[in-house]
Order: C-alpha cells, then sequence, then structure tokens
C-alpha cells in the first residue's frame, strides 16, 4: 500500500496543480506535495519498512530493494530541496504560465519512484520513458527557439534511446524465454534463474539496454541532447535532469549489470562500462576546456560524473560503495551548482563568460556557493565527492589496473582545469554589473535551497552518518551479491551485511 | 501454429518489410505519412496470427494497435502537415538510392544475423526455417533508424521514430504470450503521449520558424 501511495501521491499534486487557477499561489503546492512524499519515503526507510505491492496472483510489482533505498532517498531529498526553491523562482517569472511545469514536475517525481520500485522492468520501461515526457515541458519552459531547439534534440535523441532500450528488454525476456521462465521480467526471477539464460540473447541484450538507457543518462557518445538542454532549461529543471532523471536511468542500467553479474557474466559489462564510463570523461574534459557558456559547462561535468559513476561499476568490489556513495554526493553538489547558475544567470540575463564577470560583488551568496559547488565538484577535499571519487580511485590501483586508474586521475585533472578557468571568470574579476543595475536579488527564498544543498556536501564529506553508510553498504553488497529472498530475512542478515568498512572511506574520515 | 498462420504471418511480415522500403524513398511528406500508418495497421493485425484463439487480451492489443498506429498518428501528421502547408521533403542528407541501398544492405545484414540468435522450437517453421519475426523487426527498426538520421524535416524525424517503434513491435511479437497486458498497454501508451509531445513541439517549430526543418535547429552548438 505505501509503494503505492508513494506513486499516487504525486500525481495526485500533479491534478491538484493543474486545477489551481492562481499563477502566483500554484508554485507553493510543490514543497508541500514533494514534501509529504519525502516525508513517507523517510519514514519507510527509517522504520526498513516493508514496501511491497503484490496482486491477486501473488506477482510482486512494486518492491523496495537495498539498492532501490540509496536511490530513493537521493532522489526524494533532491526533488524536495529544487521544490524548495521553485516558489521563489517563479515568483521571479510572472510573466510564463507555470501550470504545465508545476504539473510535469509532480509526474516526474512519481514516475521516478516506479522506476525504482519497479519489480517489473517492462514497468521500469514505462517509467523511464515517462520522466523523459514529463521533463519536456520543463526544457521549453522559456519558449524561444533556442529552448524549442533543445527540447526537439532532447525528445529526440531520449526517445530513440529508449526505443532501443525496449528493444534490449525484449531480448532480455526472450532470453528467459527461452531458458523456460515464466514470468520473463520479473526482476526478482531474472536474478534468481540468472545462470540459466540464453547467453547471445542476453548479451545482444545488455548492449543495447546499455547503450539505450545510456543515451538518458549521457553518457558519451550519446550525451549531445545534455549540454544543449541543461543549457537552455532553468536552472531548476537542470538539477531535476542533472540529480533525479539521469540517475534513475543509471538506477536501469544498474539493474540489467546485476542481471549480467547473477548470470556469471560481469566481465562482459565490466569492459564495456570501464570504457564508456572513460570515454565520456574524456569527453567532457575536452568540451569544458575553454567552455565560454557556464551552464553548458555543468551539462558537461554531468557527463564527467556519470561517465565516473559508470566507470566506478566497471571496476567493481570496493569501487560499488564509491559508486553509490558518488550517486549522493553528484546529485547534492549538481543542486548546488545548477541552482546557483542559475540565479547568477538571472541576475546578469546571459550565462556567457563573456558577459558575466566578477559576480562574487553583485550576488555574494549565490556566487560563492557556485564556487564552492565546483570544487565539490571537482573532487576536493573536504568536500563530500572527494571520498567518493578517492574510493573508487583506490578501488582501480587495489584492482591492480595502473592504467585505466591513471587515466582516471589524468583525466579529473584536466577537467579542474578547464572547468576552473571557466568558474573563476564568472567568479572574480571586475563586475560587468553592479549591483544596482539588475532587480535580482540573494534571498532567503532562491539562497536557502542551495546553502541546504551544500550543507550536505559539507556534511558527507567530514562525517558519514552510520545509517547512510549501512545503506550504502546493503546496497553494494545487493548489487554484487545474491538477493534476499525475503524482507524479513533481509533484516534479519542486516548486522552481518553491513560489513566492514571499506579501509579508504574509513581512513579519509578524519 | 499450423501452416497456414505461419504463411500468412510470414506474408505480413513481407509486406511490412517492403513498405520500408517504400517509406525510404518516399519524397511526398503525405505518401509517406500513410505508408507508416499502413505499416501500423499491417502489424497490429500479426499478434491475432501468433496468439492463435481469440484471447481477449490480444484483440485489444491489435485493437489497440491498428487504432493507434494506424489512424490516431496519421490524422495526426497529416494535421502537423496542414500547418507547414503541404511542403515536400527537404533534400534529405543521403539521397533515396543511397539510402536504399543502405536499407537493403541492412535487411540483409539483419537475416544473417538473426540466423546467430538461437530460437524457441514454437517460433521456428515446420520446415526448420526459422519465421521472419526476427529479420524483420531488426530491419524495420534498422530503417526507421536511417530515415530518423538522414532527414531533415521533424515530421519525417517523428515518421523515423515511428518505424522503429513498428520493429520493435513486430519483435514483441515472440512475447506476446509471456507479457503482461498491463505492460503491453503502458509501452502503447508511452508511445502515444511521446508522438503528442512531438506533435505540439512541431506545432511551435512551425510558428517559430515557419518551417519543420530542422537545419533551422542550429544555434545550439559548441
Amino acid at each position: 500500500m505505501l509503494a503505492f501511495l508513494l506513486v499516487v501521491i504525486p500525481l495526485l499534486f500533479a491534478g491538484l496543480m493543474a486545477a489551481v487557477p492562481s499563477n502566483r499561489w500554484r508554485p507553493w503546492l510543490l514543497p508541500v506535495g514533494s514534501g509529504v512524499h519525502l516525508a513517507l519515503t523517510i519514514d519507510a526507510l527509517a522504520a526498513n519498512k516493508l514496501v511491497q505491492l503484490r496482486d491477486s496472483a501473488g506477482h510482486v510489482w512494486l518492491e523496495l530493494d537495498p539498492l532501490g533505498k540509496v536511490f530513493l532517498g537521493v532522489i526524494c531529498v533532491m526533488h524536495f530541496l529544487c521544490m524548495l526553491y521553485a516558489p521563489g523562482y517563479l515568483r521571479l517569472r510572472p510573466e510564463r504560465d507555470n501550470r504545465v511545469l508545476c504539473s510535469c514536475m509532480q509526474i516526474s517525481l512519481s514516475m521516478m519512484t516506479l522506476v525504482i520500485l519497479a519489480a517489473h522492468l517492462g514497468l521500469m520501461w514505462v517509467a523511464v520513458e515517462a520522466t523523459t515526457l514529463a521533463s519536456a515541458p520543463g526544457i521549453y519552459f522559456n519558449h524561444n527557439p533556442r529552448s524549442l531547439e533543445a527540447t526537439w534534440k532532447y525528445l529526440l535523441i531520449c526517445s530513440v534511446g529508449i526505443a532501443l532500450a525496449l528493444l534490449g528488454s525484449f531480448f532480455l525476456a526472450y532470453s528467459a524465454l527461452y531458458s523456460g521462465l515464466e514470468s520473463t521480467l520479473a526482476f526478482g526471477d531474472l536474478v534468481r534463474e540468472a545462470p540459466l539464460l540464453s547467453k547471445p540473447w542476453l548479451h545482444a541484450a545488455f548492449v543495447l539496454l546499455f547503450v539505450g538507457y545510456g543515451t538518458k543518462v549521457g553518457l558519451a557518445p550519446m550525451h549531445t541532447w545534455k549540454p544543449d538542454a541543461y543549457g537552455e532549461a532553468p536552472g531548476i529543471v537542470g538539477a531535476l535532469l542533472s540529480g533525479g532523471v539521469t540517475n534513475c536511468a543509471f538506477f536501469a542500467i544498474l539493474r540489467f549489470y546485476q542481471i549480467c553479474h547473477a548470470a556469471g557474466d560481469a566481465t562482459f559489462a565490466r569492459q564495456i562500462m570501464v570504457f564508456v564510463g572513460l570515454l565520456s570523461m574524456a569527453t567532457a574534459a575536452v568540451f569544458m576546456v575553454r567552455q565560454r557558456d557556464f551552464k553548458r559547462l555543468l551539462a558537461y561535468s554531468s557527463v564527467e560524473h556519470m561517465g565516473i559513476l559508470t566507470f566506478g561499476i566497471g571496476i567493481g568490489g570496493a569501487a560499488i560503495f564509491g559508486v553509490l556513495l558518488h550517486v549522493i554526493n553528484n546529485a547534492m553538489s549538481k543542486g548546488v551548482l545548477f541552482l546557483s547558475a542559475g540565479n547568477i544567470h538571472r541576475a546578469y540575463s546571459s550565462k556567457s563568460i563573456n558577459d558575466v564577470h566578477g559576480a562574487l560583488s553583485v550576488l555574494p551568496l549565490s556566487t560563492a556557493l557556485l564556487l564552492a559547488g565546483f570544487l565539490a565538484g571537482c573532487g576536493s577535499p573536504p568536500f563530500a565527492p572527494f571520498i567518493s571519487e578517492f574510493t573508487i580511485f583506490s578501488a582501480t590501483l587495489a584492482s591492480g589496473r595502473y592504467v585505466v586508474g591513471g587515466l582516471f586521475l589524468l583525466l579529473l585533472q584536466i577537467v579542474f582545469i578547464g572547468m576552473g578557468t571557466t568558474i573563476l571568470s564568472v567568479v572574480f574579476g571586475k563586475s560587468s554589473l553592479s549591483a544596482s543595475d539588475t532587480p535580482y536579488r540573494d534571498g532567503v527564498l532562491t539562497g536557502g535551497p542551495v546553502v541546504l544543498f551544500m550543507v550536505f556536501v559539507v556534511l558527507f564529506g567530514v562525517y558519514l552518518p552510520t545509517p547512510i553508510r549501512n545503506m550504502l553498504n546493503d546496497g553494494a553488497t545487493f548489487l554484487e551479491g545474491k538477493p534476499p529472498a525475503t524482507a524479513a530475512a533481509a533484516a534479519h542478515e542486516l548486522p552481518l551485511r553491513a560489513g566492514p568498512v571499506p579501509p579508504t572511506v574509513a581512513a579519509a574520515q578524519p | 501454429m499450423d501452416h497456414a498462420f505461419h504463411e500468412s504471418l510470414d506474408l505480413l511480415l513481407v509486406v511490412s518489410m517492403l513498405l520500408n522500403f517504400f517509406v525510404l524513398v518516399a519524397s511526398n511528406l503525405r505518401t509517406a505519412i500513410y505508408l507508416v500508418g499502413i505499416q501500423g495497421m499491417v502489424i497490429g493485425i500479426m499478434p491475432l496470427l501468433v496468439h492463435q484463439g481469440l484471447d481477449a487480451r490480444v484483440v485489444l492489443l491489435s485493437l489497440g494497435t491498428v487504432v493507434i498506429k494506424g489512424v490516431f498518428f496519421p490524422r495526426m501528421l497529416i494535421f502537423a502537415l496542414r500547418e507547414i502547408g503541404f511542403q515536400r521533403e527537404l533534400s534529405p542528407l543521403l539521397g533515396y538510392i543511397p539510402a536504399l541501398m543502405f536499407g537493403a544492405a541492412g535487411t540483409g545484414l539483419a537475416l544473417a544475423f538473426s540466423s546467430t540468435l538461437p530460437l524457441l522450437k514454437e517460433h521456428v517453421r515446420p520446415d526448420q526455417v526459422g519465421h521472419l519475426i526476427v529479420p524483420a523487426a531488426l530491419s524495420t527498426a534498422l530503417i526507421g533508424y536511417v530515415i530518423l538520421c538522414t532527414r531533415r524535416r521533424a515530421i519525417t524525424q517523428t515518421l523515423g521514430y515511428l518505424v522503429l517503434e513498428n520493429g520493435i513491435f513486430i519483435f514483441g511479437l515472440l512475447l506476446v504470450e509471456a507479457m503482461p497486458l498491463l505492460i503491453e498497454l503502458g509501452v502503447l501508451l508511452d508511445l502515444f503521449v511521446a508522438v503528442f509531445v512531438m506533435g505540439i513541439t512541431i506545432q511551435h517549430l512551425t510558428r517559430g520558424f515557419e518551417s519543420d526543418s530542422t537545419q533551422l535547429l542550429s544555434a545550439l552548438k559548441e
């Protein structure tokens, strides 16, 4: 029942928002809808509740597993903080009707939840496609030719990607049918019976699924929609895409990786993932150097970080913990970056570093947050992404892969230099705008939520609370191990599964 | 599946593969839209042949597909075409003849690749030859992708997307009995909304640029 509520409540709020006539008051419903959803999620996570939905025949349709807990938690917090920012932002845009945007942001939350909870991979596909469609109106929010172009490219590229993922899902289903399984896309059954799956079909399926959902994640070379969409969409939509929707697509890839792993074919999947991960980081690095548009810069940063996540899964072992931690850290630091960059964009009415200099004197809070977000995003201590990237890096070395480890580090360096040049030019220098030229000021409504994002980025850098650490450990064990047969057994096994902390993380903690 | 069903299913699959080639060379947009609509109807009938005996589930799937792919999509795209004043296709990035060659080569490759994939006994004809579902699915998806990548009008790109989806639908025939109805309807609904959103975007493109040529969409680049 709880599983059902988590999906349906945001949909009810979406309907409510479509019905509210006032453009001014409608956005205030956003944090309420997202807050109710967050409260239910936290309650379920904290009390370790069984979140499951079965039909009358006993088939499981929705289920929250240990890996899903990590992603659902991140997405709920991320969405709630963005929705706290929304009323302040939309108040600055009274000329634009926000009915469709508000409804779609709630539909998107519902569908993201469905991606995480879906125990049937066909249902998961439907939900991923729905998140794509629900995000399109957000990208077109500014209703100008540039945002129209970005929306078209986004729709077309992502739809084709997701169509390939559907073909891949069908291949996987056939692979199960071939091996005599009865229900062909039920995730639990597939993992359990994975060794029996027909190998040729499974391999073809994984490639199609990786390319398909990888398009939605924004991995190179399928990333081309990202700079356009993030560049033209409002900062809040960029934050939701980079911290929510792309994470959902990454979660989908993990589902299929887990099946490959259980089938004893992890090496095949891992090689692809290490290669594509590094390629994404390299592509991002190339386009970040001398990038003059700071919102496009953030889009490439998202390509880079999705590359890091994929690379980490390819390395496996202790890196998996690092990847799951990085999912959290990346989402929080992207929240900081996109929202603060959005504030600067609003004040200067430009996102090119030809026009934007010395923002620190005009918008001290937003600019300081952008600078801190940049340092965090590039993996500088003491911020949280340092811990997760370091975990992935040391796991790479520990597995004896010195060459790819060296490449990983080199690409991080190039990204740091490239991103630094652009961000520093925005932050420092003589301001091209005096504070009196713009009506926009840093305020509680548009600054507060960004500060909250930053609190997480700093907190997880110096201290990772034990419940979250346990959640990550469970998620990592679940991904690479046998899934618990029942939720009761899982709860019973928890103390054993919490396992030792990876040594690198322990060493990095003060 | 008895012999007659095999024969008629393979016949329909051949028809749908031929339609691919006609769509590839159709320079008249209205013709192209109708061709894709006809393909939608042809593949919509297929589930009835794969699954013998009139099961309400399969009939619903068939009916939904024929109505959405065969009637609704063509109507919507013709409506969008009216907005831009029945213009013809702009010269494609890949000429019609090279595209046709590419399509033929792709179909050949699809046939070769499908022979490497193992099929279940009930998906193989009595004469030990696998029927055309897998090659038809792969070649249709590939040709849809070619159309999508090489055409300049937003309407034709949408058509390419629909042909790609038709190819995937053909593959789904192997799973008609194994896939829950809920999922099939969900997929159909998503496709419906996707094309609807694309249609709205085409309308905005036409109003903003007085054409739906995606060549005008070149402001965003490095």
